[in-house]
């Protein structure tokens, strides 16, 4: 029953990497932008939330309607202006700017909030509750959640790219740019959508986690963007319900290297990423091939 | 330059696309070499030209895809060489690019639906499309990969339809088509024209482009080498001016004569 629980607190735990992984995927797969800067990007959003539910007291899980706004304005902000410049110099250049941007990122929280680490909203029975299947299983109240919300992303996702005018536009827009121009689409505005949304789901991703565990100023690089990474490539580059996919192998390779031993959860995760990437280098759901 | 032809009847209208001593350099090359054109409301223009001649960079440069160096466009009386090419398919100008250039993930209609998402207000809608390529509408959810060149290609046509332009740049419509599907695809021309377009085409299929233009610019290495209504030009004449040869109205170098 223990392995069990392990793989049940897995595939929960993938919901919580699907949120980081989904917006990396869709700027690489529509801008080619590589953003290293997307954990930290997830930070920030979790200590504007601590920010806006001190300051208005509102409760947690309203605070997800002030800060995805926000975050997806500073998506479209920082795609039109620095990341867009970067595009423009070459593929390469996106990513020693979204690096930049990370220890720049990092340390302004450092220097502002110091290293202590923060959790959101640690009092609520929502974040500490739970409840048992049989008397080896414990599901907690809050990873079911962020479940559901990452399979509601995902599926809001497929439906925005599917079904919009805008969603269209971003598919057209990351087959070929210069044929969607000569439709009358400015791909940079387009470009600039893309990573709105793509903010809008890491915020969702940072407040997540800042809900399961803590936020500091490095969990940005060492947790969320490692884990997005792992995810987008176990998954499939490209594919939206492949992060869901590889965040789920992630997260149950990670329970179950804990049940062999509680020092081995990272490691296990890492040994099926690395195994994944050399047996499957396009990852498990791969994208159709496209001329 | 260009020997003197014959005064066009239409020379009196005022022009709706102009292009006036456009030079365009790719890195070093100077690939189009003071090059001017006038596009008048309603005709069919021709450019014609070996590969390598400048055709399709005049296009696009006219589409806004490339900076020329010195020169200009006009568009219905205004300058719009400094106007992005996004600006410049919303004012009208509207371009098929060479090989298609469809939105491989994207079925054939959300292919249209994205060329009529900024589209001016005029006769052409998704409908009007289907009604004239029949085979589109019970196809139209499949992804254009899954259709043959022809096919595509009208796909393409559809797309840039759909946007109501005024002026249509057609960017060698032939490429890579058999010659029966090349004749249906500028079977349609007309019905296209009857909806008020101009259309400025670039062909390598010289006999294609002197069967359907009222005007034809010949090309070569940048340069204009022939210029007049299909009428007015002889066969030879046309080639002399495709090949560079001696002899005709070109003004290419001595040494290229051969059996001009």
């Amino acid at each position: 029953m223990a392995w069990v629980n392990a793989i049940i607190q897995g595939i929960l735990t993938g919901g919580l990497y699907a949120l980081f992984a989904c917006g990396l995927s869709l700027m690489f797969g529509v801008m080619k932008v590589v953003n290293l800067a997307h954990g930290d990007l997830a930070v920030i959003a979790g200590y504007i939330a601590i920010g806006v539910i001190t300051v208005t007291h509102v409760p947690v899980l309203w605070s997800v309607v002030i800060v995805v706004p926000v975050m997806a304005v500073l998506g479209y902000v920082l795609q039109r202006t620095l990341i867009q410049s970067s595009l423009d110099r070459g593929v390469l250049t996106t990513l020693i700017v979204t690096f930049g941007l990370s220890v720049v990122i990092e340390n302004g929280l450092l220097q502002f909030f110091t290293a202590n680490s923060r959790g959101i909203g640690a009092e609520m029975t929502l974040v500490t509750g739970s409840f048992k299947i049989g008397s080896q299983i414990e599901i907690a109240y809050l990873l079911l959640l962020i479940f559901a919300v990452a399979v509601a992303v995902l599926l809001g996702l497929q439906y925005f790219l599917s079904r919009s005018k805008y969603g269209r536009l971003i598919r057209a827009v990351a087959d070929d740019k210069e044929a969607a121009q000569l439709a009358g689409a400015d791909y940079r505005h387009v470009f600039g959508i893309a990573a709105g949304v793509a903010f809008g789901t890491v915020a969702l991703g940072g407040i997540a986690f800042g809900m399961y565990s803590n936020l500091d100023p490095t969990t940005g690089t060492d947790t969320i963007l490692l884990f997005a990474f792992a995810a987008v490539v176990i998954g499939g580059l490209g594919s939206l319900w492949g992060t869901l996919l590889g965040g789920v192998v992630l997260g149950v390779a990670q329970q179950i290297g804990a049940q062999i031993n509680i020092s081995d959860e990272l490691l296990a995760g890492y040994i099926v990423f690395l195994v994944v990437l050399v047996l499957r280098p396009q990852g498990l759901i791969s994208r159709r091939a496209q001329p | 330059m260009t020997e003197p032809q014959a005064s066009q009847p239409q020379e009196t209208g005022t022009p709706l696309l102009e292009v006036r001593d456009l030079v365009v350099h790719h890195g070093q090359l100077r690939a189009l070499d003071a090059i001017s054109l006038t596009v008048l409301p309603g005709e069919v223009y021709a450019i014609i030209g070996a590969n390598g001649a400048g055709k399709s960079t005049l296009l696009r440069t006219i589409a806004g895809l490339h900076r020329p160096t010195s020169g200009s466009v006009i568009f219905d009386g205004r300058d719009v060489s400094a106007v992005r090419p996004e600006r410049r398919a919303t004012q009208g100008i509207v371009m098929v690019p060479e090989g298609r250039r469809l939105f491989g993930s994207l079925s054939v209609e959300e292919n249209l639906k994205v060329g009529a998402t900024y589209a001016r207000q005029g006769p052409w809608n998704i409908e009007r499309v289907y009604e004239m390529f029949a085979w589109m509408r019970e196809r139209r959810n499949q992804l254009t990969a899954q259709l043959s060149g022809g096919e595509q290609q009208s796909v393409a046509i559809g797309r840039a339809l759909v946007s109501n332009p005024r002026v249509l740049l057609l960017d060698e419509l032939s490429l890579g088509l058999a010659p029966v599907v090349v004749q249906r695809i500028y079977g349609m021309l007309p019905q296209i024209l009857e909806t008020g377009l101009t259309v400025l085409l670039v062909e390598q299929d010289v006999s294609q482009a002197l069967r359907v233009a009222s005007r034809i610019q010949c090309l070569l290495e940048g340069r204009t080498t022939l210029e007049g209504s299909p009428a007015d030009v002889t066969a030879d004449q046309v080639e002399a001016a495709y090949f560079g040869l001696t002899g005709a109205a070109s003004a290419s170098p001595a040494d290229d004569r051969s059996e001009a």
